[in-house]
């Protein structure tokens, strides 16, 4: 039966090959954009000794759809004197980065769409385009909160990006390589061969960058729902808002995917090298311990809950600081830690560089 | 015809109609925009041959960062469209002759290579950004350090040149801020505990001892 399928999905033509990919890749990427948002208000409703959704079907399970339908049936309001164009084009252009992403992003060994050579920085030039949705969306709305809300973003964005890209350069360093499999493969061991270890001050600017990035808390001075009402999308309602908050999920589950794979050694198992060979021949539980696509989406998970837990500890910062924190504290912390790296590549520090 | 080459005539005929589009339309954010656009498909271009390194650059730097910093200045500014096109005429002559000498030059250099022959196709395994890596720091080693060098000074002078100091400004350093302990604000004070009728009891002796105070110094 399962070589019956392979047999017919190999005699498809190649670009029906590749959309039955594709598809692959992007329904469970929307179920999980939905279910994080379920996730979110779980978990900040319990941190904040509160329940949480819970009306819509069992324990509340059914509540990103019912979200969806609302939104899907509201209509989408353009305010007067707003660039039609623009302004119904820019969540399009906020969520296409986002998705076009996941195309090198490698699930497990071999299990990726586009196994580019230059992986690395198509990743960093896609999620560099993200910033037009907003900016677009802030413009085209012919509103002055959205317009400020889409200055502060641009501002922050691009500050961040030079951060965050230095962080990476730190790990193509360390892998030698541009490609996101390669790059993986290059901590195979054990656990004391994942980055996290040679770069972790690198880690750090790097994910405190992601969330930057993604507008998160706390650094969502850009919707600042107390200041600026709620920023660039105020303007916006109905699906050309969800498409907005789609494209803001997506975002995050993508920097938790990009942590996992970059830090944390993707799809391989801590337990590799540590246990004997022989555990992982054990049924279930040898399957559980062995590498996989599972150990790469529980460690994005984990980054995910990151995400959400700092919603609900961290106070937002000052518009004045959070450039302050990019410029002159993340930055040359990753100049100086480039500098370590390559002493350290020099020397063959082992077992990293060995 | 090669499904490339239909590709290739797409996105010419589209980096052309944007780069024309970007300096015929009246509104500065959508010239900015379409060039934007002409970027993209430029990209597309290079990728098309080859040059995949360069293309992500491309989108990186021009796309996601300049452009990025364009819009926010054209965004930000308060266009007089009317006085923008004031002097059109006057400008004309001089720019008819620089759009001439630009002609001959673009047509010199196509009529010259227009018959090369196309490269080989390269491996599947070849890296594009590795051999320009490759090259970069061996054979251009030193017009690359100077390049380097250059744009550090270039950052530096821009950075002195718009830094200024404003005394006026109620800026808080964030390090005395980390510093601020409880010790330096709070101050606690160990006080008996009064009732409140004691404390009604007691205020009038007080009063008529101020009285008598008072009359002291009259006397």
């Amino acid at each position: 039966m399962f070589e019956w399928l392979m047999e017919s999905f190999y005699s498809l033509p190649v670009v029906m090959q590749i959309l039955f990919k594709i598809t692959l890749i992007v329904v469970p990427l929307m179920l999980a954009v939905a279910y994080t948002t379920y996730a979110e208000r779980k978990v900040i409703g319990y941190i904040q000794v509160r329940i949480g959704p819970n009306r819509v079907g069992p324990r509340g399970w059914l509540q990103p759809i019912a979200d969806a339908v609302k939104l899907l049936t509201k209509e989408v309001i353009v305010p007067t004197n707003a660039n039609r164009f623009l302004f119904l084009s820019a969540p399009v252009l906020a969520i296409a980065p986002a998705l076009a992403a996941w195309a090198v992003i490698p699930f497990d060994d071999g299990m990726v769409l586009a196994d580019i050579n230059a992986g690395l920085l198509y990743l960093l030039a896609l999620t560099s385009l993200g910033v037009y949705g907003i900016i677009i969306a802030g413009w085209a709305s012919n509103s002055k909160y959205a317009l400020l809300g889409a200055m502060r973003s641009a501002a922050q964005i691009v500050s961040y990006e030079i951060a965050m890209g230095f962080a990476l350069v730190g790990v193509i360093m360390a892998a030698g390589s541009l490609n996101v499999g390669q790059i993986v493969m290059a901590q195979e061991g054990s656990i004391y061969h994942w980055f996290l270890l040679p770069l972790f001050p690198l880690f750090m600017v790097y994910f405190i960058s992601g969330v930057a990035e993604t507008n998160r808390a706390p650094f969502d001075v850009a919707e600042g729902e107390s200041e600026i009402v709620a920023g660039f999308h105020v303007e916006y309602s109905g699906m050309a808002f969800a498409v907005f908050f789609l494209a803001e999920y997506a975002n995050m589950i993508l920097i938790s995917a990009l942590a996992a794979l970059l830090f944390f050694g993707g799809w391989l198992s801590p337990f590799q090298g540590i246990v004997p060979e022989s555990v992982f021949a054990w049924p279930l539980i040898g399957w559980f311990l062995d590498s996989g696509i599972h150990w790469f989406l529980l460690k994005t998970a984990f980054f995910l809950f990151l995400f959400l837990w700092f919603r609900a500890t961290f106070p937002r910062y000052r518009y004045d600081q959070i450039m302050r924190l990019g410029w002159k504290v993340l930055i040359p912390v990753t100049i100086v830690w480039l500098f370590v790296l390559g002493v350290l590549i020099f020397l063959k520090v082992g077992p990293w560089f060995a | 015809m090669t499904f490339e080459l239909i590709l290739f005539y797409i996105f010419g005929a589209i980096l052309l109609g944007a780069a024309l589009a970007m300096i015929s339309v009246r509104n500065p954010v959508h010239a900015a925009l379409f060039l934007v656009l002409a970027f993209f498909t430029a990209a597309a271009i290079w990728l098309l041959l080859e040059a995949e390194f360069l293309a992500i650059v491309l989108v990186l730097v021009y796309v996601g960062a300049v452009m990025v910093l364009f819009l926010f200045v054209v965004m930000m500014l308060d266009i007089n469209i009317a006085r923008l096109r004031e002097g059109f005429a006057e400008f004309l002559p001089a720019g008819l002759v620089v759009a001439a000498a630009m002609a001959t030059v673009l047509t010199l250099v196509i009529t010259r290579f227009i018959t090369m022959e196309a490269p080989e196709r390269a491996a599947a395994d070849y890296s594009n950004t590795a051999e320009l890596g490759a090259i970069l720091y061996t054979e251009y080693v030193y017009p690359f350090e100077i390049a380097a060098v250059i744009l550090l000074v270039a950052i530096i002078a821009a950075i002195s040149l718009t830094m200024r100091r404003r005394p006026d400004t109620k800026y808080v350093d964030p390090a005395t801020q980390v510093k601020a302990r409880r010790e330096g604000r709070v101050r606690l004070v160990s006080m008996e505990s009064v009732s409140r009728d004691a404390q009604k009891n007691k205020s009038r002796p007080s009063k008529s001892r101020q009285d008598e105070s008072s009359q002291d110094k009259n006397k």
